[in-house]
């Protein structure tokens, strides 16, 4: 697994998107001055009569949007996650929820691996806040390719999607052409002593983790969920019935995100003892990406370490 | 516009703050002092400026009406019905569970909204999106949105304003009821907003200043703004809030609070003396 190709999932993005415009006339593409950043740029350049930069002023980009669709477009609302899904939150749960419009949120650089830029855009609450919003769909793909995937997805799909991605290059695993479907997890690897649920990149950091455990003669079973929202109900319950212990590991704060989604399900359909990994009710702090994420624990090496002390091994 | 067509708007006004007052007074709630100063401007746009229809109202190539000032739905939905995109007597029902006539304008429950509102500012980008649509797809349709002068103290309002310049939308009108009062009072006292004309023009407006409850200068203003090309338009309108019902007119109290029975019997009163005065003249 050393010498993988490595690309952000924002990057998976903005080919996507590129893709989309050519395909379909009534994509449109907002950004708030980070079109550089969103990979929104890419779109721009292929499109620039359908990219409108909208400025430092989310909050309008948002009900902009929602009037796009309301007229028939596929607008595409991208920033920084912290201010398309916080600053905004309030126009997108009733400019874009309540009305259910046909709004695609592209909201990169979330969680903790934004690194230096710090706590105040290192945003690990977007899950909780987009998860809270009726008819909110939520994704959070692992690699470029997924991305790529996830957004002609959220075209495809007839209503508001929230897409988070990251800033960070990360591994490549899901091959070219890979179709997502949203609601769906993808089975990484099959085993029986313990289910691992994870999204985004900490997916990759789960598939080390694994082959470290089957080392160790654990063998566990590995999910992708990229969806927070549909949650992948029948793939937990199978999960949970199956290994009788979950992990679930995301790099966002254990409230309101994948681990809630999963231990609320489980809670009330087949009670399974759960250990969340993510960011613990703090805020973040400045530093490189790797290591920012290694010190909140968000790392193959703290999976494993989670993992045998919850076997007791 | 001919006297008889100026009369005629003005029963169906009359009509109009009848069923402000009609609903706001079954729903024992609502908003009937904006409602009330907005009545001719819903009423024109509605009967003389607005192309759409009541048959069709998703309609694709209509011209779109977004309320940013949403409380005020009250008078909307009274020009919706009255304009025939549902039944008169629905508004009996406003803001009653299980009715589609919500607190709020309601785009996918009431026949007409076109956009859903109620959270202050957020109406104004909307519609500057809904114009671009229309830029995009090549369309000529218009687009117009009405805010509260209490509305714009909306820092989003003004990144609308920006964008809407930026953007060229000349397709689009945004209309400000200027009534002077908000929940807390004054405008000028809450929160000044003023000098109103001088900001939207500083922020790329074509801007007129009307009394909004004269149907002439209400006429000239819209027609003046399809001719202004390259940049969008603006109309500011002095209005008497509660207008026509005497006890509301200018009291910041009747905001949102509905009338009792003794006063809504005392406002239909006053409107129909002033609808049998119109159709006497």
């Amino acid at each position: 697994m050393a010498d993988v190709k490595k690309m952000a999932t924002r990057e998976g993005y903005g080919k996507g998107l590129v893709e989309l415009g050519k395909l379909h006339d009534n994509v449109v593409v907002l950004d708030a001055d980070l079109a550089g950043s969103t990979k929104t740029g890419m779109f721009a350049k292929a499109y620039p009569d359908r990219h409108f930069n909208c400025g430092i002023a989310e909050g309008n980009m948002m009900s902009v949007a929602a009037g796009l669709a309301a007229a028939g477009m596929v607008p595409f609302a991208s920033s920084f996650a912290m201010f398309a899904s916080g600053r905004a939150y309030e126009q997108i749960r009733n400019s874009v929820g309540y009305p259910a419009l046909n709004v695609k949120i592209g909201a990169s650089h979330g969680g903790m691996s934004v690194g230096e830029d710090g706590a105040s855009h290192q945003c690990c609450e977007d899950f909780a806040l987009m998860r809270s919003i009726p008819g909110m769909t939520v994704i959070c793909p692992a690699d470029g390719v997924e991305a790529e995937a996830a957004t002609k997805a959220a075209y495809a799909h007839e209503g508001p999607v929230y897409l988070r991605m990251g800033r960070l290059a990360v591994p490549v695993f899901h091959e070219e052409g890979f179709e997502f479907v949203i609601g769906k997890g993808e089975i990484m690897r099959d085993g029986s002593d313990i289910a691992i649920i994870a999204n985004g990149l900490m997916v990759y950091e789960a598939m080390k983790a694994c082959e470290t455990l089957e080392e160790q003669g654990i063998h566990p079973m590995l999910i992708n969920m990229a969806t927070v929202k549909p949650l992948d109900e029948e793939l937990v319950l199978e999960a949970a019935k199956k290994c009788g212990k979950i992990i679930t590991c995301e790099e966002h704060s254990v409230i309101g995100g994948l681990g809630e989604a999963v231990c609320s399900f489980l809670s009330e359909t087949c009670p399974t003892p759960v250990r969340r990994i993510g960011v613990n009710d703090q805020f973040g702090q400045s530093g490189p990406a790797a290591q920012v994420l290694a010190h909140y624990g968000l790392c193959a090496e703290n999976i494993v370490s989670v993992t045998k002390e919850f076997l007791g091994k | 516009m001919t006297p008889n067509e100026k009369k005629q708007l003005q029963t169906v006004a009359c009509k109009v703050r009848q069923g402000i007052v009609e609903s706001t007074y079954c729903a024992k709630c609502g908003h009937p002092g904006g409602s009330l100063s907005a009545a001719d401007m819903f009423t024109y746009l509605y009967f003389k400026e607005l192309n759409v229809d009541p048959r069709n109202p998703k309609w694709e190539d209509r011209d779109r009406f977004v309320l940013s000032k949403g409380h005020t739905a009250p008078g909307l939905y009274a020009a919706l019905a009255h304009r025939g995109f549902f039944p008169v007597e629905d508004l009996k029902q406003l803001r009653k569970l299980g009715h589609y006539l919500q607190g709020h304008p309601n785009m996918n429950s009431v026949p007409g909204v076109d956009m859903s509102t109620g959270s202050l500012g957020q109406g104004i980008s909307a519609a500057c999106g809904m114009a671009l649509a229309a830029k995009t797809q090549g369309k000529t349709n218009r687009v117009y949105t009405l805010l509260g002068d209490g509305e714009i103290q909306e820092g989003q309002v003004w990144e609308a304003c920006m964008f809407a310049a930026h953007y060229h939308l000349d397709n689009l009108v945004v209309i400000v009821d200027n009534n002077g009062l908000q929940i807390d009072g004054e405008v000028a006292k809450v929160m000044s907003p003023y000098p109103i004309v001088d900001k939207l023009e500083a922020f790329g407006f074509h801007v007129k200043s009307i009394d909004g409850h004269d149907f002439d200068q209400i006429e000239a203003a819209l027609n003046e703004a399809k001719t202004v090309k390259g940049q969008p338009s603006a109309i500011v309108m002095k209005t008497v809030k509660g207008k026509d019902v005497s006890f509301m007119e200018n009291q910041a109290g009747w905001h949102g609070v509905a009338p009792n029975k003794e006063q809504y019997e005392q406002a239909m009163a006053e409107l129909n003396a002033k609808l049998a005065e119109l159709e006497g003249n």
